[in-house]
């Protein structure tokens, strides 16, 4: 048996390739394909249903920033308490395959700002997400140098409502260039064959023909597996199908004058509560330790205040505050500190060049606070 | 730990942005080469071992500033080469 996949040496021998090169020997190799892993369990079980027929697979998992996976727990305390893994790196060590983490962040804008295909319910580009990252992938070069020969999804027809149709699922494969390179077996069945499949490098009666948002057929075959720890995000694993949080950047964008972003922006927008008394500056308020301590990390870019005479938490200000502005901003932190009740507290302010100054504000009113100046919730 | 002559600094960034700066610098290095790993980020306790793991590297000390909260690994890379480009 070939380690780790079940299958006898013989059967591994027939997915041979041969590759010619007019000016070298002819030389051979076995099939090698990449698989998109986000972390889920849709890419754990594809992988693992091609795995199981002999290919050589490694996994990728792309960086682009707005990823659910990794950034946010390391912020809030109650969830840094715990350590929580990262579903890519496990589902590829539950596999037993080697995994390339790519950072994107910089050339995913141009996915985020100009979606070909437009959005989804909220700023969420899924169907040219989907194109870029089988694209980037099938350009890759394993680790032993080589390229891939086809590539892997754990897409299922109608498992979403914008990218997982069969009719884009077409456009996934025609427009990211891999045309029948791209291989879906936890749907191939339900779909025209591919590469892999004509080629008798995969069996497609050993694939499946799952359908629909129904995630039982998953869940069935993961326990026939043995998997049982999978991750299984409420959400997806992308931060921009989430309405509250395509809200904050929509609204960065729009007093901005532009669309565009930095990281620390599209990672500040999972923090906090955000507030925007006006057009000039937004609020981002701490809501625990962790953030708070978060937040400090910024002192050299944002002013900050917090409140010098009670514990409370510490904001940020993005934007270009007036004098009355500062004032403004710092009722509100007052507001969320155990000074509430006072009529008068002392807020400190803190300035990116070192200068710090306090002033004496009487906090907010509950009342006082308008519910538009909230932004994402 | 005298022999680590790289110092990878990634504190300030969430995880995996530390992960993927070992990533890439390992990749630079030769097989068996040391660097020293700063990180704030606490999802490091789970990244870089898995990763080590998979690739073959070796965290040989981690060591924890309990004022600054700044994680140090030291590690030491595969003595065969896994390196991929793109």
């Amino acid at each position: 048996m070939h380690a780790g996949t079940g299958y006898s040496l013989n059967q591994r021998f027939h997915q041979i390739v041969e590759f010619v090169d007019m000016e070298q020997p002819t030389t051979t190799r076995a099939v090698k394909a990449i698989a998109l892993i986000s972390g889920g369990l849709d890419s754990l079980l594809a992988t693992k249903v091609i795995l199981d027929q002999g290919i050589d697979i490694e996994g990728v998992n792309f960086f682009t920033g707005f990823c659910v996976e990794g950034h946010t727990h390391a912020i809030r305390k109650r969830q840094r308490e715990k350590i929580k893994r990262n579903n890519s790196l496990w589902v590829a060590e539950q596999l037993g395959i080697k995994l390339h983490i790519v950072d994107v962040v910089q050339e995913y804008k141009d996915i985020v700002l100009n979606p070909k295909h437009g959005y989804g319910k909220n700023l969420n580009p899924c169907l040219d997400c989907k194109i870029f990252m089988v694209e980037r992938a099938l350009n890759m070069v394993g680790f032993d140098g080589h390229s891939f020969d086809f590539a892997i999804s754990g897409e299922v027809i109608g498992q979403r409502p914008k990218s997982q149709r069969r009719e884009t699922m077409a456009i996934i494969s025609r427009e990211s260039g891999a045309n029948d390179r791209l291989l879906r077996p936890l749907c191939a069945k339900n779909l025209p064959s591919t590469l892999p499949e004509r080629e008798g490098w995969v069996n497609r009666e050993a694939l499946h023909d799952f359908s629909g948002r129904s995630r039982k057929p998953q869940m069935t075959l993961a326990a026939e597996y043995g998997f049982t720890d999978y991750a299984q995000p409420a959400g997806g694993c992308c931060f921009l199908t989430d309405q509250n949080y395509s809200s904050k950047l929509s609204d960065l964008w729009n007093t901005r004058g532009q669309r565009d972003y930095e990281l620390d922006d599209i990672v500040l927008l999972k923090v906090g509560r955000h507030l925007r008394p006006n057009n000039r500056f937004k609020l981002i308020l701490a809501r625990e330790e962790g953030e708070n301590n978060f937040l400090k990390g910024y002192r050299q870019q944002y002013i900050q205040i917090d409140i010098a005479s009670h514990t409370g938490p510490l904001a940020l200000i993005d934007g270009d505050p007036n004098e009355n502005d500062l004032r403004v901003a710092s009722r509100i932190v007052a507001r969320y500190s155990q000074g509430r009740n006072e009529s008068e507290v002392c807020a400190r302010v803190r300035f990116p060049d070192g200068e710090e100054k306090n002033m004496s504000i009487q906090p907010y009113s509950a009342h006082e606070i308008p519910e538009h100046w909230h932004i994402g919730v | 730990m005298n022999s680590t002559t790289i110092t990878l600094d990634t504190t300030g960034l969430l995880c995996p942005l530390p992960l993927i700066r070992a990533q890439d610098l390992a990749k630079e290095l030769a097989p068996g080469s040391s660097f020293l790993l700063l990180a704030s980020d606490p999802g490091v306790y789970y990244d870089i071992p898995a990763w080590c793991r998979m690739h073959g590297h070796e965290i040989f000390h981690v060591e924890e500033s309990s004022q600054e909260n700044v994680i140090q690994m030291w590690i030491r890379t595969a003595e065969t080469s896994n390196r991929a480009s793109e």
